[in-house]
């Protein structure tokens, strides 16, 4: 806000409209692919190889070369208050974008065996899931249904309400970030139900790989995150 | 609509022990129906009998463009599964002894879906998609089809690049299609005043996870699925490469031809009904009238409950 009242002299002199949130800035940040914190065959037998490979390089980066793509374009739209361009573009962005974010996210939920993949949350989140869901079986029942029943392309999440510091499950369509579903919602797991994350190796049988993708889950990120949330 | 039941008829030809699909709404045949329901009470067994076709070809047909291990996949598994979970849905509801295309448009429920939908809707999408391709297809259209695509599309070419984007742009899962649409505004009681061959035309829709053209009254003419299951197999992540290779070596233009003719065909016998009905609605009594002409007006009005006189 403050930043908004110091440029705004500087905007009006500049001609620029005073919509423009970022004043100074003109280089639009774009993205690019992380690096994955683990070896493509490091989640097998619960993830193939393979699958892990083109999730990564192929699925993963082609969302972040469309969503930077998208960007540009809005960019130059708003700049040039074309409306009907901005709004065209919601749709791109709303993919692509979540693309990026949906899947930055399930890179950190994974984690191979020897570093802590599948061990039990302890702690806050370990005790908030008892508390919630009865136990931390009865909780991943409820993903693994939850997510086999998911019509189509989509994510399953363990998210927190932050306002209410409650624990949710939640589905989401398409690239929708769980966001989507509620403002106050953080993810703290995602797992990837469109069928790249698993065909090549489970085919049909989604409710195999829900089964074994606990093998390789970090609940260490999940409850980093949920004690930064909860603190 | 019947577009879909006459390519169920003539598939039957070819299959014809592969059981026969239910009649569709007020079709006269409702015996062998009721017979079929009444032998399956006899033997303390109740099942729906939606069936799962075999596509008209073999498993390997389609090879090398689309492989044996997809089409045992696609058809074998999610296919089967559809109408597996199809006949659970069905059996002891409403819905039993409903045409597939019925079931579909009730449960569609104008976009408020009921949990039926997509196992009807994917059991019959995936039909359409086998009997869609065929060995040895691609290549280009001919006739009346080919001078339609013109029309609409400009060019064949046009239409090709149109169709792949659809295909290509379908966001999560879904389906690409080739319709024939009667024209017609969007309000249920709307009619077109001048109605011309031109308003009936060809359009390009592409629909999300298990939603078709029939919901919108379109006649469907050609589908690519594009649901990762239907490509990943064979191209993994190259979506645009497996619609091109649909596009030039499995398209069965033949097919799309025929449920052409059928939607022609029906949608003009649609419009006689229209026109049949306007006319009955324009012919109302007036005090003009002869005596004769107003008995046969009131009769053809007399149809309320109560016994007052339609005057």
């Amino acid at each position: 806000m403050a930043l908004r009242s110091l440029s705004s002299t500087k905007t009006l002199t500049l001609g620029l409209n005073s919509t423009s949130l970022l004043p100074h800035s003109r280089s639009l940040q774009t993205f690019s692919l992380p690096d994955l914190p683990y070896d493509y065959g490091a989640l097998q037998p619960a993830i193939s190889g393979e699958i892990m490979q083109l999730h990564h390089q192929k699925h993963h980066q082609t969302y972040i070369t469309n969503y930077n793509k998208a960007l540009e374009q809005l960019n130059e739209a708003i700049q040039k208050g074309d409306s009907s361009t901005v709004v065209k573009l919601q749709n791109a962005i709303k993919f692509n974008g979540g693309g990026h974010i949906n899947h930055s996210i399930f890179w950190k939920n994974l984690a191979p065996i020897r570093e802590g993949g599948g061990e039990p949350p302890k702690d806050s989140l370990g005790w908030a899931i008892d508390t919630n869901f009865g136990s931390l079986e009865s909780l991943i029942q409820k993903i693994n249904a939850e997510g086999a029943a998911l019509q189509g392309s989509g994510w399953v999440w363990l998210g927190v309400n932050k306002e209410l510091k409650k624990l949710v499950i939640e589905t989401t369509q398409n690239q929708d970030p769980l966001v989507t579903k509620g403002p106050h919602l953080v993810p703290l797991l995602g797992i990837d139900v469109w069928e790249h994350a698993y065909y090549l190796q489970y085919k049909n049988v989604r409710p195999d790989y829900l089964k074994n993708i606990w093998k390789v889950i970090n609940w260490k990120y999940a409850s980093e995150v949920y004690e930064k949330e909860c603190a | 609509m019947a577009a879909a039941t006459s390519m169920v008829t003539s598939s039957s030809f070819t299959f014809p022990s592969q059981g026969l699909r239910l009649p569709t709404r007020s079709h006269p045949c409702m015996k062998p129906q009721q017979r079929r329901f009444l032998r399956k009470y006899a033997s303390n067994v109740i099942t729906a009998t939606y069936e799962l076709k075999p596509p008209p070809y073999s498993l390997n047909a389609l090879e090398p463009h689309m492989s044996r291990e997809t089409l045992e996949y696609h058809w074998g598994k999610h296919h089967r599964t559809y109408v597996e979970n199809l006949n659970k849905q069905v059996v002891g509801t409403d819905l039993e002894g409903l045409s597939l295309e019925d079931i579909i448009t009730v449960t569609y429920n104008k976009g408020d879906i009921l949990p039926a939908f997509n196992s009807a809707a994917q059991a019959w999408n995936h039909d359409f998609f086998w009997e869609s391709m065929k060995p040895g297809g691609g290549g280009k259209p001919s006739g009346d089809l080919l001078d339609l695509i013109e029309r609409d599309f400009g060019s064949f070419e046009r239409f090709t690049e149109e169709f792949k984007s659809a295909a290509a742009t379908q966001f999560g899962s879904g389906w690409a299609w080739l319709a024939y649409k009667a024209n017609r505004l969007g309000v249920e009681n709307a009619v077109n005043p001048w109605p011309s061959e031109n308003d009936k035309k060809l359009v390009i829709v592409k629909s999300p996870n298990a939603v078709n053209p029939l919901v919108w009254d379109y006649f469907p003419l050609l589908t690519i699925d594009v649901w990762e299951h239907a490509f990943y197999l064979d191209f993994q992540n190259r979506r645009a490469d497996y619609i091109s290779m649909f596009m030039e070596k499995l398209v069965s233009w033949e097919a799309v031809n025929a449920r052409l003719e059928n939607a022609k065909a029906q949608a003009a016998e649609r419009e006689m009904e229209e026109e049949r009905m306007k006319n009955e609605e324009e012919w109302k009594p007036t005090d003009d009238d002869d005596d004769d002409d107003d008995d046969e007006g009131l009769e053809m009005y007399v149809d309320s409950d109560d016994d007052s006189e339609a005057e």
